[in-house]
């Protein structure tokens, strides 16, 4: 225990006075819970943590400076890989930046589109992250594969439509890029109709389940202070009892005219954010559900967006709208030329992620794992 | 016992001791015993080694159609020859032994655990004829040699030197001690009804039937019941399989005690705990589920090892059913469970045994007192207990902005 | 009551095991190879470029190395050498072809965008993806006599997109045709010479809808 040889020191022993040897140990980046290569160095008293340092950018990608060196179009399939999970909302959220920075507007049609695509990116993120967070907890996969095959089918939607299954690049400046094909409405409505009835067999495998309840109560609490002073967003920080969603607060795109709830948890713990996913889920379908309905005919594309030689005059612009893992937003500066002078990433999952020490101290490894999932990150987007 | 045999027994019955009588009748007679031993020796290997195969497949094709997919399908005829396949990637795979870890315990561990696991199976009665070795102590030792396969474990983290390992080892121990418990309790009112700590007797102890068709085996009483449900909780826990499988873990530890192990001593671990799950879902058949007795009395034709296999796999099937559906349990909550929920419940459950068989002379309206003061000797503890252990535990209801 | 809900979890999961016998909405596995999925028409995998004819790929090519593909491609996988000389197109007006005309597809992220930028319907997305090679190098730089595939195939693979392509480049052609027709006789009204009239309006030009015929019914 005592070898602190170079090479020899795999079990080093952290010497405190209060609690004797500690175990530091450094899980990640090829861990297999932490969904992809993050790392987390762990300080153990027994199996206790007494200190986490999150270790991030393994995945580092140069993203925003690739972003000043390609035109603004070029950056719209890079945006897809951002959250891999959420290719849709990402074009969609940089699609808002750029439009406001250029003045162009979206026809109705494209904008109804883009509720339907963001909804369905947010049913197939929580169900994922939901089976990810169960597999975390030790499920031997089933509710993973559950998860994975529901978000199958709303990939094949995808595809048909976009012609990719996860990097979508389906969004445009002043629209979408194509018209939805013919029969593709009627197999989304198909999906939303059937999701409820998934929802429900869902939960009755998880959310009831003795087990699942007492791993995830109490675990990973986040107080609301604590989370708005981070700028943690999205389903963590409405978990903590905030109601902020920007569908309501910005009220962006069409979706003032959809009737949908933000549910609220209490605890801000682990199955807080579990539930409140699941409730998002069960309003997504609503709004899904409202907008099939209601999607107007005409143009998909603002005719007046041009696809070559697009240059924005200069100034800046923010857009941001709600993603499934929280605010996702694009920050440009243009100069006039055809690449922005400065495009930031404001990324959710890397901000929810700053307090996982505060959300770990005090609990088990076991504990640091479902935690980890709980938050909902993809590590292509916390680490750009 | 053996003298209550049915006298017209089948071929079918005796076909195992007509084979061995015609193997051992080539040899001399010196030699005779010697030959008996080896041939259950060898029966025994190869029966749980091919039973060890096909249950890795079968849990895969299993988990897989639960998890709605087909499962290994691509080596052979619907995937059969897969374990084979399996056996020889292990084999010719790279042993890898980390410089920092102890050569030797690295070594021994799986050793020791596949020969620990399989030192059990000894004791079971597989048929009525069929008995590696009658005991007089049968239970007493086959717990004995169940409790050191968790020292193997034990010893695989610890020797592997790395941290992961080590966190294993010490769950691991943790587990053994919570679980042996309970484990041993709640098989302990069998043996107090037995009054013996011989399998065969125990078995034989369970024969008969009321009105041809409800067999007098211990997990149709209450405390035989509870028993049952409880010795299978510990054993899932003692096989370290889901949802006990903390030591192993995948999702925290990445794979425990098992980390620093490849190849075949990877295989080897790997068997060693299909062969604990089949020799305690062996011993439940054998303490509850009457062992190789017949169901109803009309079913006895069947050879009764047959029986035997098929409760046997039924168990096998719950394992592997429980597996697919349950999510793990942390450290804490699995001592919890053990020493605050199945200790006390195993210890009253032990006081209901001794009232069942106190009691076993009431007759006329008094039999269906006796019925529901153990049921309520069961059921109650295990909603009062149940209440506690779960406590600050419930579904929540969520608030609209 | 404590065990009620891994009950529930219990039969969930039965019922998932049951279903994936006869319910084919819960049993979704496709088993590659031996069955594989029909691809939606819209399925992008890696960029080809379109010839009219396939007998002459290379002096059939729609490109004309304008370069807006290569300049627009994001992760920059595509390469064009432009020729010093022009040779007559499909149409046999005389156009710059490109000489090198490279996709590196280690580095192409199928986005689509060459596509979308290119003025020529030149290049379309290929539907292949059972690409797999032994070389990661010179096996995945794909050149133009690789890229090169006829304007049948794009038919083939997407049907409605190609209709669209060919009805807009036919209406382009025919307004060109018009619009030299008109020239032509505002020439002529003007004094008469014979003007390059041969040169501008060949006889040789292949009927615009030739290679759409076999189009729809492949």
């Amino acid at each position: 225990m005592q070898d602190l040889s170079p090479g020899g020191a795999h079990v080093r022993a952290v010497h405190d006075e209060f609690h004797g040897d500690l175990l530091e140990v450094s899980m990640g980046p090829h861990h297999p819970s932490t969904h992809g290569v993050f790392r987390m160095v762990v300080t153990l008293d027994g199996e206790r943590i007494v200190k986490l340092k999150p270790v991030f950018g393994y995945l580092h990608r140069n993203h925003e400076k690739l972003g000043e060196g390609t035109s603004y179009l070029g950056s719209m399939p890079y945006t897809d890989r951002l959250d891999y999970l959420c290719s849709m909302t990402n074009n969609w959220a940089y699609a808002v930046a750029v439009e406001k920075l250029a003045g162009l507007t979206v026809p109705e049609r494209a904008e109804y589109v883009r509720v339907i695509l963001a909804e369905l990116t947010r049913l197939l993120n929580h169900t994922c992250l939901a089976g990810f967070l169960m597999q975390d907890c030790g499920c031997s996969g089933t509710p993973l594969m559950y998860a994975f095959r529901e978000r199958e089918k709303i990939l094949d939607l995808f595809e048909s439509l976009s012609g990719s299954r996860m990097m979508c690049n389906y969004q445009r400046f002043g629209g979408c890029r194509v018209d939805p094909p013919a029969d593709w409405l009627a197999r989304a409505q198909t999906l939303v109709d059937g999701y409820t009835a998934f929802l429900d067999e869902f939960e009755a495998l998880l959310t009831g389940n003795e087990i699942v309840m007492a791993r995830t109560q109490g675990v990973g609490c986040m107080s609301a202070a604590l989370a708005v002073s981070a700028g943690v967003t999205g389903p963590a920080l409405r978990a903590t009892g905030v109601a902020h969603d920007l569908r309501k607060v910005d009220g962006y795109g069409v979706y003032p005219r959809f009737n949908f709830r933000v549910p609220l948890g209490a605890h801000g713990d682990v199955y807080d954010r579990y539930m409140i996913r699941v409730l998002e889920m069960r309003e997504s379908v609503g709004i899904l559900q409202q907008a099939l309905a209601g999607l107007p005919g005409g143009p998909i594309m603002n005719p007046a967006a041009k696809l070559r030689g697009f240059r924005p005059k200069a100034g800046e612009a923010y857009g941001r709208i709600e993603g499934p893992k929280g605010e996702i937003g694009f920050y440009l500066i243009s100069d006039g030329s055809p690449n922005p002078w400065r495009y930031r990433v404001r990324p959710p999952s890397f901000i929810n992620l700053t307090i996982l020490e505060d959300m770990c101290l005090g609990h088990t490894v076991a504990d640091a794992v479902i935690i980890l999932g709980s938050v909902d990150i993809v590590l292509g987007e916390v680490d750009r | 016992m053996i003298a209550t045999l049915p006298p017209a027994e089948s071929w079918l019955e005796r076909f195992p001791l007509l084979v061995r009588d015609w193997i051992t009748g080539h040899l001399p007679e010196s030699l005779g015993w010697l030959a008996v031993s080896l041939l259950a020796i060898v029966v025994i290997l190869a029966a749980f080694g091919l039973l060890f195969a096909y249950l890795t497949l079968a849990e895969r094709k299993i988990l897989g159609r639960i998890q709605n997919r087909p499962g290994p399908n691509r080596t052979g005829w619907f995937g059969l020859l897969q374990p084979f396949a399996d056996g020889i990637k292990a084999v010719t795979k790279e042993d890898v032994v980390p410089r920092e870890a102890d050569a030797v315990l690295h070594f021994l561990a799986p050793v020791l655990l596949v020969a620990m696991s399989l030192l059990g199976l000894a004791v079971i009665p597989f048929g009525r004829h069929l008995l590696a070795a009658n005991l007089e102590a049968g239970v007493l030792y086959f717990f004995a040699a169940g409790a050191a396969t968790e020292l193997a474990v034990f010893m695989a983290g610890w020797a592997s030197h790395n941290k992961y390992s080590l966190l294993a080892a010490m769950r691991a121990l943790a587990q053994l001690i919570s679980y042996e418990l309970p484990l041993l309790l709640s098989v302990v009112p069998v043996v107090m009804l037995a009054g013996s700590l011989s399998t065969t007797h125990i078995v034989d102890a369970q024969g008969g039937w009321t009105f041809g068709w409800i067999p007098h085996w211990h997990v149709l009483t209450p405390w035989g019941f509870a028993g049952f449900v409880m010795f299978m909780i510990a054993a899932l826990a003692e096989s370290n399989r889901s949802p006990f499988d903390l030591p192993e873990a995948e999702s925290e530890l990445i794979a425990g005690h098992l980390t620093e192990y490849s190849g075949f001593k990877y295989a080897l671990f790997f068997m060693a705990e299909y062969f604990g799950m089949c020799g305690l879902s062996a011993m439940a058949v054998t303490l509850f589920l009457g062992g190789w007795q017949a169901p109803c009395a009309f079913l006895e034709f069947i050879p009764s090892y047959v029986w035997f296999t098929a409760k046997l796999l039924t168990l096998l099937l719950g394992f592997i059913w429980i597996r697919a559906t349950l999510p793990r349990l942390r450290m804490d909550q699995l001592t919890r469970l053990a020493w605050k929920f199945l200790v006390p419940l195993t210890l009253l459950n032990l006081a209901n045994a001794a009232f069942w068989s106190l009691s076993a002379g009431w007759s006329g309206p008094m039999h269906w007192v006796r019925w529901a003061i153990a049921l309520t000797v069961v059921v109650g503890p295990f909603l009062l207990l149940g209440r506690a252990l779960t406590a600050g535990v419930a579904p929540r209801t969520y608030r609209y902005a | 009551m404590l065990g009620s809900g891994i009950l529930q979890g219990l039969a969930v999961t039965a019922k998932n095991f049951l279903g994936s016998y006869h319910d084919p909405a819960r049993y979704t596995t496709v088993e590659y190879p031996e069955v594989k999925q029909q691809l939606p028409e819209a399925f992008r995998n890696f960029p080809f470029l379109v010839t009219e004819n396939a007998t002459d790929p290379m002096g059939t090519l729609r490109c004309v190395a304008c370069q807006i593909c290569e300049k627009e491609c994001p992760p920059q996988c595509i390469f064009i050498e432009k020729s010093k000389d022009k040779k007559p197109d499909a149409n046999g007006k005389l156009q710059i072809y490109p000489v090198v005309f490279a996709i590196d597809t280690s580095v192409c992220m199928s986005c689509q965008i060459c596509v979308e930028v290119c003025p020529f319907d030149a290049i379309k997305m290929d539907q292949v993806y059972e690409i797999a090679t032994t070389d990661r190098f010179d096996a995945l730089l794909l050149n133009r006599e690789q890229l090169a595939k006829p304007n049948e195939y794009f038919h083939q693979i997407h049907p409605t997109e190609a209709a669209e392509v060919d009805a807009r480049l036919a209406a382009d052609r025919k307004a060109a045709e018009e619009k030299a027709k008109a020239a032509a006789a505002a020439k002529a009204a003007l004094p008469a010479k014979p003007a390059p009239a041969p040169v501008a309006k060949p006889a040789v030009v292949p009927p615009p809808t030739a290679p759409q015929s076999p189009g729809p019914a492949a």
